[in-house]
């Protein structure tokens, strides 16, 4: 009986925790974000959580002017766009968030490189309430 | 990862003896059964010397999704029996915008296995019911939906992630896009089957009239790339993708018939013999080594050059998943037709276009043709299917080619299928 508990949904748990959690493999010590129950370098079942300390750069970044579903309803769109990106933590991983805190009007002024800090937002009410991972200058 | 590198070959061979499609577009009251039809009639014509269809034994169908598309699943079945093959087997194949290109392998497979002699791959999509909010966030769902979607990404947010990368490391400038996208519509123009069958000119000429008529200020772009610098005209999407950047939201069809070499010259004498194939997959975008280049295609291209035997400099015509125009540029690389960081200059020299050393989409590619996604892998066929047949009209390439390649991503690079074929 194998119960799997590094899941999305305790990934998002530990989110909502204001906690960047992932899995190291404790037979290579690859670092893993998210977690992951089967190490992908060395594909060991072997894996304990580590948490990050949230300190990335920025990789790679758009400006999202066609928004989502999702997007719209927190009231982003053509006239508010937002910054989407790629953000490779200091431990090695990278993650895909929301990047607050530059100027998304002037994409040109953005640098690949940027420093970013992990940051928390809680998007939607009551029972639909959400914490979602995003990274800020 | 330890993947042995044999050589792998297809138990016997295997030729595509016909090949049809759709027009490609935005047809109000067509579903992707009536598209299909028109695609799978115009494969039978195709046979030059004529075929029974009740030869053929199985159906791979490629379709990502009609479910949310059309609110139709199980579609396999429905195009087998509403062109008259059922009992025969008939099976879906998802891969995202690979679907196309994965259903094509299956059918491959099968009958290079012995299983079957004569077999249908087909492709559908119908994608123009829903809003384009609904498209957007269907098409999300070819992504990572707990580790990629929450971010606020889109496709097109992902390519344009890929674009400033690419634009980072090797100094590309946005205006290469733009040129990508020109010199699409250009061959797109002379294709009957392309969704946007107009150069950038023409459509800044029909912008004119119609303003001119409408009583509006007539805008004055002095030439094409005017044009696509215009905010109005061709409005940002995700920076640095503009409206013209992005293939259409498309609805249509394809299929080809395959059949075993040994019977291949009973339907025609110059038949497509699918000397490799390669498929690659992946995981989320983030989580790659590289983000200027799609490692699954680097995969399924040396896998399918290895098969077939050859080099990326003896293939003659290309038809690459252009989704957008950073990607035609990055799949320029990944299959070897330039080293990293070259393709942007060989787009802005003009080498990829028609008339250059090394012509890319000559159909028009999936921005100008259009990207019905599970049928985009192929339609690609037809066009090789054409070109190597010296039926691609005004837009054949010179040099009588024998060799074409096929690229067909999902997604961002989750599932790349690559295809070589010879005309013999
Ligand atoms: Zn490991």
């Amino acid at each position: 009986m194998v119960d799997n508990i590094f899941t999305g949904t305790a990934f998002y748990k530990a989110v909502g925790e204001h906690k960047l959690m992932g899995t190291r493999c404790k037979a290579c010590g690859e670092i893993h974000l998210p977690p992951r129950p089967i190490c992908p370098k060395c594909l060991s079942g072997d894996v304990a959580w580590v948490e990050f300390g949230g300190k990335g750069k920025l990789t790679a970044f758009t400006v999202i002017y066609i928004a989502p579903t999702a997007m719209i309803a927190a009231g982003y769109g053509r006239n508010n766009p937002y910054i989407a990106g790629i953000v490779q933590l200091e431990e090695g991983p990278s993650v895909s968030a929301q990047i607050l805190g530059l100027d998304a009007t002037k994409p040109e002024s953005i640098a690949i490189g940027a420093p970013l800090t992990a940051s928390f937002v809680e998007r939607g009410e009551g029972e639909a309430k959400k914490t979602f991972l995003a990274f800020n200058a | 990862m330890t993947l042995t590198n044999t050589i792998r070959k297809f138990g016997r061979g295997v030729a595509v003896v016909g090949a049809g499609m759709s027009k490609f577009g935005a047809f109000p009251g067509k579903n992707s059964r009536d598209l299909f039809v028109e695609a799978y009639q115009e494969m039978l014509a195709s046979v030059d010397k004529g075929f029974d269809p009740r030869d053929i034994e199985a159906l791979f169908i490629g379709n990502y999704s009609s479910d949310l598309f059309e609110n139709q699943g199980h579609t396999a079945p429905i195009m087998a029996d509403w062109v008259g093959l059922a009992p025969r087997p008939a099976v879906r194949i998802e891969d995202a915008c690979a679907s196309g290109g994965a259903a094509l392998r299956q059918g491959l497979m099968a009958v290079a296995s012995g299983l079957y002699d004569i077999v249908l791959v087909g492709g559908i999509e119908k994608m123009t019911d829903l809003p384009t909010e609904r498209v957007t966030d269907t098409l999300a769902t070819a992504a990572d939906m707990v580790y990629e979607i929450p971010a606020g990404f889109t496709f097109p947010g992902f390519y344009a992630a890929m674009a400033t990368a690419y634009m980072a490391q090797y100094g590309a400038p946005t205006d290469v896009f733009l040129q990508v996208g020109y010199k699409n519509h250009e061959s797109g123009a002379l294709n009957d089957k392309a969704q946007f069958g107009q150069r950038i000119a023409d459509i800044m000429e029909a912008r004119k009239k119609s303003a001119a008529k409408k009583g509006q200020p007539i805008p004055t772009w002095a030439n094409e790339m005017e044009f696509l610098h215009d905010n109005r005209a061709n409005p940002m999407i995700a920076w640095p993708m503009r409206l013209y950047d992005c293939s259409p939201i498309s609805d249509g069809a394809a299929a080809v018939l395959l059949v075993s070499e040994e019977i291949a010259n009973r339907f025609t004498d110059a038949s497509l013999h699918v000397i490799g194939a390669g498929q690659a997959s992946d995981g989320a975008l983030h989580d790659r080594a590289t983000l200027t280049a799609i490692p699954s295609a680097k995969k399924a291209a040396q896998d399918a050059y290895a098969m077939a035997g050859v080099k990326p400099a003896d293939i003659g015509v290309v038809e690459v998943h252009d989704c957008f125009t950073i990607a035609e540029i990055v799949a320029s690389e990944d299959l070897g037709f330039f080293a990293p960081g070259e393709g942007w200059k060989a787009a802005e020299d003009g080498v990829t276009a028609r008339g250059g050393a090394r012509p890319i989409n000559t159909s028009g590619g999936l921005k100008s043709k259009g990207h019905p996604v599970g049928a985009s892998g192929v339609g690609q066929v037809i066009e090789i299917w054409k070109q190597l047949r010296g039926q691609a009209g005004a837009r054949q390439l010179d040099g009588n080619p024998s060799l074409g390649l096929t690229h067909n991503v999902g997604g961002t690079g989750q599932t790349c299928v690559v295809h070589i074929f010879e005309r013999r």
